[in-house]
């Protein structure tokens, strides 16, 4: 049997462009967060969880339903641009993105929670700017649990089915991503490409948290001798 | 072989739930193509209304789909094909009664296309066409109207220009949706599936000689614990009423009615 390994391929494209746009979006959002007092800030917070509880099929229909030909940013972007997102690889991307957002905003948070902010104060007394402050104080110490956030939204991305589904359509090679191909592979009875793609899934992401393991296990120690040093 | 392989399955399935045949009504589930959704919604309560104490379950899919979860072991009682390659599958490995294995009714292929707006879309020659963006069709391996989809683009010289832009579809009313809703260019459905929407507009049928016939086909699951209540079904299916609802409904029928039970 010979596999067909645009699949994987596309599953790994999709997950590492959602990764640059989660791992942006989610850093900053989380930082924005955190250390700061606002009317309705639960809401704010939940609202960037949902994707996290929500089924993601009722992801994917609201994506569907916002950027279909008739939705209002589909009808928007195909009026200005002339482009269609549906049924491309960035509607897929968007999908695996917005479903994966919330590991990577939730252990960017916790981290950045666990930073000492007296740290950060004392860099600002010795004259560090707010950016200056965030990359050489913050950041390095926020540093396993955003790899942490990084690891886990790559592997979410790399599975997304549900929103996936609705909004990338079934395009061989094209838009049809592992999770995608074992589900038609299934339903024509193609079980032994089901299951080759499946056990291919799973040790890739099965290697991504054994490896954020192994890495943390590492690296945590050092951490938290660090976090000796300054107490 | 196979029948070894699923025979403890069904030994399983059958001492679960025992009391099943004592008590309450008897539980058909008949496992369709997805294209018949409406004519067996409206037959079920006729057969129902005829048969005392039968309870039909409904569930639609694509018919590869559906023959794939009889040949991995789900509990069916009646299969309802909307092509005979996955009822001969079935019927080769022994999972469906072959002396119950009749033709139910027959359909025609046509291409669709948003009713919403002008659609530059006239033929099946013009999917071909780049300005023709997206069509759907079924994915062939597990929907019969894919398969016959894509033999008539194949007929009709054009697999490959139209290949790179086609989104396969789980079964053909989600070709029908992805239409309706504008997200495609136009999709390949049968006539009966057109004919539900209000939402699509049929531009052109394909050359009967451009695919196998459409033949839908309804045989019993050898695996049924109603083997008689399930032939009665698939008897009424034949008959004069249930052949009225599916001509109705635009299904085509075949020449000589079967006699009533």
């Amino acid at each position: 049997m010979t596999l067909d390994w645009h699949p994987l391929l596309l599953s790994l494209r999709v997950a590492s462009a959602a990764l640059v746009l989660v791992v942006v979006a989610g850093t900053l959002t989380a930082r924005a967060m955190t250390g700061r007092e606002f009317p309705g800030k639960d809401v704010v917070d939940g609202l960037l969880v949902l994707p996290l509880v929500l089924p993601p099929v009722v992801t994917g229909f609201l994506l569907l339903f916002l950027l279909g030909r008739n939705g209002p940013v589909g009808s928007l972007l195909e009026r200005v641009f002339g482009v269609q997102l549906l049924f491309t690889l960035h509607a897929a991307t968007l999908a695996a993105a917005v479903v994966s957002f919330p590991l990577m905003y939730q252990s960017a948070k916790a981290a950045f929670q666990a930073v000492d902010r007296r740290l950060e104060d004392a860099a600002r007394t010795l004259g560090a700017g707010e950016a200056r402050v965030f990359l050489t104080v913050t950041l390095p110490l926020a540093w396993p649990g955003l790899v942490a956030g990084t690891v886990l939204a790559f592997a979410r991305s790399l599975g997304e089915f549900g929103a996936t589904v609705m909004v990338a359509g079934n395009i061989p090679g094209e838009t049809t991503t592992i999770p995608l191909a074992i589900f038609f592979a299934a339903d024509a009875g193609e079980m032994r490409a089901a299951g080759a793609y499946a056990l291919l899934i799973s040790v890739v992401c099965m290697a991504l948290v054994v490896g954020l393991n192994a890495w943390t296990r590492r690296r945590v120690p050092g951490w938290r001798r660090g976090g000796g040093r300054r107490a | 072989m196979l029948r070894l392989s699923w025979l403890p399955l069904l030994a399983l399935t059958t001492c679960g739930s025992p009391p099943a045949h004592q008590q309450g009504p008897v539980r058909l589930t008949v496992s369709a193509a997805a294209s018949l959704r409406e004519a067996l919604t409206e037959i079920e309560p006729l057969f129902e209304a005829r048969s005392p104490g039968t309870d039909l379950r409904l569930n639609f899919g694509a018919s590869g789909a559906l023959r794939q979860q009889i040949e991995q072991g789900a509990r069916v009682d009646v299969f309802v094909s909307a092509a005979e390659r996955p009822m001969d599958e079935l019927t080769v490995r022994g999972l469906v009664d072959s002396a119950t294995r009749r033709v139910l009714a027959g359909n025609e292929l046509v291409l669709v296309v948003p009713s919403a707006e002008p659609s530059p879309v006239r033929s099946f020659a013009e999917l071909a066409s780049p300005r023709v963006r997206r069509v759907a069709i079924g994915a062939p391996a597990s929907v019969p109207a894919g398969e016959y989809a894509r033999e008539t683009l194949r007929s009709l010289g054009i697999e490959r220009a139209v290949s790179g832009k086609t989104v396969y579809a789980q079964n053909v009313r989600q070709v029908l949706a992805y239409v309706e809703s504008g997200n495609v260019d136009a999709g390949i459905v049968y006539r009966t599936d057109a004919a539900v929407s209000g939402r699509v507009r049929v531009v052109a049928a394909a050359p009967p000689a451009s695919h196998r016939p459409v033949t839908y086909m309804v045989a019993v699951v050898s695996s049924t614990r109603y083997p008689r209540e399930a032939r009665a079904l698939g008897a009424f299916l034949l008959g004069t009423e249930s052949r009225s609802v599916l001509r109705r409904h635009g299904f085509r029928l075949p020449e000589t009615a079967p006699a009533e039970p």
